[in-house]
């Protein structure tokens, strides 16, 4: 869902965004709300959810730090194909983060679950 | 289905036998290349090992019992106690008669590492059989340390990643790692070393000796996009494909399938802590929600039995209700 990246990376246009969202509810009924869990992940965070990463691959600039939250009910973890970081278990609604301070592309998988890969690209 | 092609390891009298305990569990035997597979009460759940046949040799002959994914510290639906059905399924191999000389453990002793559960999987199966157990890890094991803690607990005895050979009763045995590395798209690996070990392991090994490989993820490809197989198995395989009787036993995919290709035949295993769903079926991997009062008819333990002079081994899965 862009619409909440674009609400934070402009907050000047929030307010108006907020009034056109409110007009629109109160035009077409309340939509059901979407649950934490059924949200997009926020930048520099990775969802791991129905066995993959969402999303697969991430660009962030050197120096982010990115945050992987379990939101499976099965333990996963993050381990770096390099060895260049790796969490321990994630169960339920843990999380880890990872602070990037070289640019270059980490690819990583599930330890428990290797068929589930991802990348995150630094620049 | 075919128990008339049941001529070689279990023969038919016995067969029917088995068949008299028919009741809610599942068994199969495996005889010529060919499974069947019956219903077979919980509790009584082999037929006695089979007997040399009439001219054959003597009658040695003995059993072992293979285990898997026992995932101590999982605690989720569909299973909040995988101890207790581990001690149910210890419950019925103390009740096996003959007893089993070993047992071999297929690899997720623990769910995830969690502390304390390779203390509980280590006394619980300490003394089940007389001849102890014999394990290889699973991908659970191993991830958070390289299997360093498994190793140093597990792997005595064994060489490089926890592999080994042994001989027992005319049977060799061969205990692969294949979680260790991965190979792209998550599926399991050996790893050059080990292939070399193995091609080295059998080089003079008699053709016609019965060959039995345990590891933990499949040797072939049940559901690659699960990394449900082992990226470089073929090499194994041809090691192995001039043996007249290789039997592979795997767990990993928490429920029953096997696969005949020439003398090879490949049979997974059940867990005893939760069952996955069947290859593909659903979002990935995980624990089969089936409800709580239902779960032991999918947890499980197998009974192999061999026969001196028969080359086929009696295979007989029995779940837990």
């Amino acid at each position: 869902m862009t619409l909440n990246q674009t609400l934070k990376q402009a907050p000047a246009l929030r307010g108006t965004a907020v009034l056109g969202l409110l007009l629109l509810l109160a035009l077409f009924g309340v939509p059901t709300p979407a649950r934490p869990a059924d949200s997009a992940p926020s930048p520099g965070q990775v969802r791991i959810s129905n066995f993959t990463f969402d999303p697969p691959s991430l660009t962030v600039p050197v120096g982010a730090t990115v945050t992987w939250v379990n939101q499976d009910d099965e333990p996963h973890t993050v381990t770096s194909q390099t060895g260049a970081f790796g969490s321990q278990a994630l169960d339920t609604d843990e999380s880890f983060s990872f602070h990037f301070t070289a640019p270059g592309t980490y690819v990583y998988r599930c330890g428990i679950h290797p068929h589930m890969t991802g990348t995150i690209v630094v620049r | 289905m075919s128990e008339d092609k049941n001529t070689q390891g279990t023969n038919r009298r016995e067969f029917m036998k088995c068949m008299a305990w028919a009741g809610t569990g599942l068994i199969w035997t495996l005889s010529g290349g060919v499974l069947s597979s019956r219903a077979l009460a919980g509790l009584q759940f082999a037929p006695n090992a089979p007997k040399a046949g009439a001219g054959g040799k003597s009658a040695g002959g003995f059993r072992f019992v293979q285990i898997s994914d026992t995932h101590i510290g999982f605690e989720k639906d569909p299973n909040k106690d995988p101890v207790a059905t581990l001690q149910e399924s210890i419950a019925r191999i103390r009740a096996l008669d003959p007893a089993p000389d070993f047992l071999i453990h297929t690899g997720d002793l623990t769910h995830a590492q969690k502390a304390g559960g390779f203390d509980t999987v280590a006394q619980l199966l300490g003394n089940v059989a007389s001849g102890g157990t014999f394990y290889v890890p699973g991908e659970h094991d191993v991830f958070g340390d390289g299997g360093k803690e498994y190793l140093a607990r597990f792997g005595k005895g064994t060489l490089g990643g926890g592999w080994r050979s042994f001989d027992h009763q005319g049977v060799h045995f061969i205990g692969l790692v294949n979680v260790l590395d991965f190979k792209s798209g998550g599926q399991g690996l050996l790893g050059q070393e080990q292939l070399e070990w193995l091609e080295d392991d059998v080089r003079n090994l008699s053709s016609s000796a019965p060959v039995v490989v345990y590891t933990h993820i499949p040797l072939w490809a049940v559901y690659p996009e699960w990394g449900w197989t082992t990226g470089d198995a073929q090499q194994a395989l041809t090691y192995l494909k001039r043996f007249g009787s290789v039997t592979v036993l795997n767990g990993h995919i928490h429920q029953v399938l096997q696969k005949v290709e020439g003398n090879v035949t490949f049979h997974t295993a059940m867990s005893t802590a939760f069952p996955q769903p069947g290859p593909g079926q659903g979002p990935g991997p995980g624990p089969l929600k089936v409800p709580t009062e239902e779960v032991r008819r999918f947890l499980g333990v197998r009974s192999v039995s061999y026969a001196a002079g028969h080359q086929p081994l009696a295979i007989v899965d029995s779940t837990l209700a």
